[in-house]
């Protein structure tokens, strides 16, 4: 894997409500550049919300959050998210385009790389995910792995600074998975700066840099993996790890 | 038997069907065709407009969208055409001096069939994954560009059909454009043999069109046939083998 230009990322004291419920209750968050962190916890614990907060999908009632230090929140947000590569639990890929397609569309009209250009650079994407033969393709004739890793380039193409992999192979068949999961620890070890909403514990406790685990919208424990799985401070942890493993 | 014959007299006179035939192809099919077919292209960009508002973001277009809407599918299209073509002529005439009913016509004719595409587009985009939007913005998309380039494309190819639909309806509709009064070069199809039917005192011309209409319509109703089935089945075959094969490993 190529060195990227990863940067760091912070997120201070996250709140949003969507009217009465609040979704997020002061989330304190810090990824250094080059390092993958693992988010989890139980459904409805405001893990993927906490994703469309960091990169404006959804606009925080309040906090703050910094790229490479600077906060980005005075941005236009379609600049900070070009910034910061997603990845969906259903792949969102766009059925319409061909696989190369998918890679070279945002490159050619957001970074204005002239048509050729884009095309040359999405098929060496899609070749450092394995996928360059299936770049006529449309995207339903892949399996859901293959999908993914066509999302993964299309991130990727854009060269983020932080990547998003929110619940990435939650959707696919469980020998698609590994697939996957390689690519991303790949791309850890290449040295990307990652947050991964994840319920793979493998992943986790393998590649990860650090575990934050959330309930009901706060951070309630953060570590290393050794020390959330290991030697976990509270009960809520205790009881979500002995409900996943 | 004389009534055997007076029936084919009234239907299937051959005679007066070919005296028509030449003028219906001259005169009335080139008519008929760029009435449906300049209405429907601009009912489309009307109707395009109509459905972005009808999405929109802002209470006031969303409003505007739904009476012009509801106005114009509620209303019968010959009274459209008749309030508009007569009551707009003589304006349009001091205006530019143009006398011919076409302009008027296609306006009355894009005005309606604007109201149902724009409720077939915004259903069509309405029905496109919010995680299309949603991967189309994280990439850097503003909303307009994500809209244009991402949503909008897969919605309108989801109701190609719904739109052909709308074509033959204006191929049919093309026809009240006689009630504004048209010159001899101007009559459309059912015009012409209207026309001829009075003056041989048979209904056979009628029948004459009705065939070139349904030469007309009927393929584009397979055509939508076609579509609705390519596009249901498009869809269905996703499996790659391998995977096929891991489906039906699961299952045993």
């Amino acid at each position: 894997m190529s060195e990227f230009k990863s940067g760091s990322l912070t997120a201070s004291n996250i709140h949003l409500a969507f009217g009465t419920n609040k979704v997020l209750r002061g989330i304190d968050m810090h990824v250094p550049q080059g390092t993958t962190a693992s988010v989890i916890g139980p459904s409805g614990s405001g893990k993927s919300t906490l994703l469309r907060v960091m990169n404006r999908l959804i606009e925080p009632d309040q906090g703050d959050i910094a790229l490479d230090g600077r906060s980005v929140l005075q941005d236009n947000p379609d600049e900070l998210r070009r910034r910061i590569g997603m990845v969906f639990q259903q792949f969102n890929l766009f059925p319409h385009k061909t696989v190369v397609q998918n890679v070279s569309l945002a490159l050619h009209k957001i970074r204005k790389m002239p048509k050729d250009q884009a095309h040359a650079k999405a098929l060496e994407q899609l070749e450092l995910v394995g996928l360059k033969h299936k770049a006529d393709s449309r995207p339903f004739n892949l399996s859901g792995g293959q999908q993914q890793r066509v999302a993964i380039a299309r991130a990727l193409a854009m060269e983020p600074e932080v990547m998003f992999f929110d619940e990435a192979t939650s959707a696919l068949d469980p020998e698609l998975v590994k697939g996957v999961l390689a690519l991303m620890t790949d791309l850890s070890k290449g040295g990307m700066t990652m947050v991964v909403v994840t319920h793979e514990m493998g992943f986790c406790r393998n590649v990860s840099d650090t575990v934050t685990f959330m309930d009901d919208g706060v951070v309630v424990e953060t570590g290393s993996p050794l020390e959330l799985f290991s030697e976990p401070k509270t009960q809520r942890l205790r009881g979500f790890l002995s409900d996943v493993l | 038997m004389d009534a055997l014959d007076q029936f084919l007299k009234t239907f299937f006179d051959w005679q007066a069907i070919g005296e028509v035939i030449p003028q219906m192809l001259t005169v009335g099919l080139p008519n008929t065709l760029i009435l449906a077919v300049s209405s429907a292209i601009l009912g489309c960009i009307l109707g395009l407009v109509l459905a972005v508002m009808g999405i929109s973001r802002n209470p006031v277009l969303r409003w505007i969208s739904r009476v012009y809407t509801d106005i114009f599918r509620g209303l019968p299209a010959i009274l459209v055409i008749v309030v508009i073509g007569i009551g707009l002529g003589p304006i349009l005439r001091q205006l530019t001096g143009i006398t011919n009913p076409f302009p008027l016509a296609i306006l009355a004719l894009t005005l309606m069939a604007g109201a149902y595409i724009g409720e077939i587009f915004r259903s069509g985009i309405q029905s496109v994954d919010k995680g299309q939007l949603e991967a189309s913005r994280a990439l850097g998309f503003g909303y307009g560009q994500a809209m244009l380039l991402v949503v909008i494309p897969q919605g309108i190819r989801r109701v190609l059909p719904a739109l052909v639909n709308q074509l033959i309806a204006l191929i049919k509709d093309s026809s009240l454009i006689y009630l504004l009064g048209v010159t001899a070069g101007q009559r459309e199809l059912y015009r012409v043999s209207n026309d001829y039917a009075a003056n041989s005192g048979s209904l056979s011309p009628l029948i004459a069109a009705g065939l070139l209409y349904l030469i007309l319509t009927v393929p584009l109703t397979h055509l939508v046939n076609f579509m609705d089935k390519r596009l249901r089945e498009g869809k269905a075959a996703r499996a790659e083998p391998d995977e096929a094969a891991a489906l039906v490993g699961k299952g045993a």
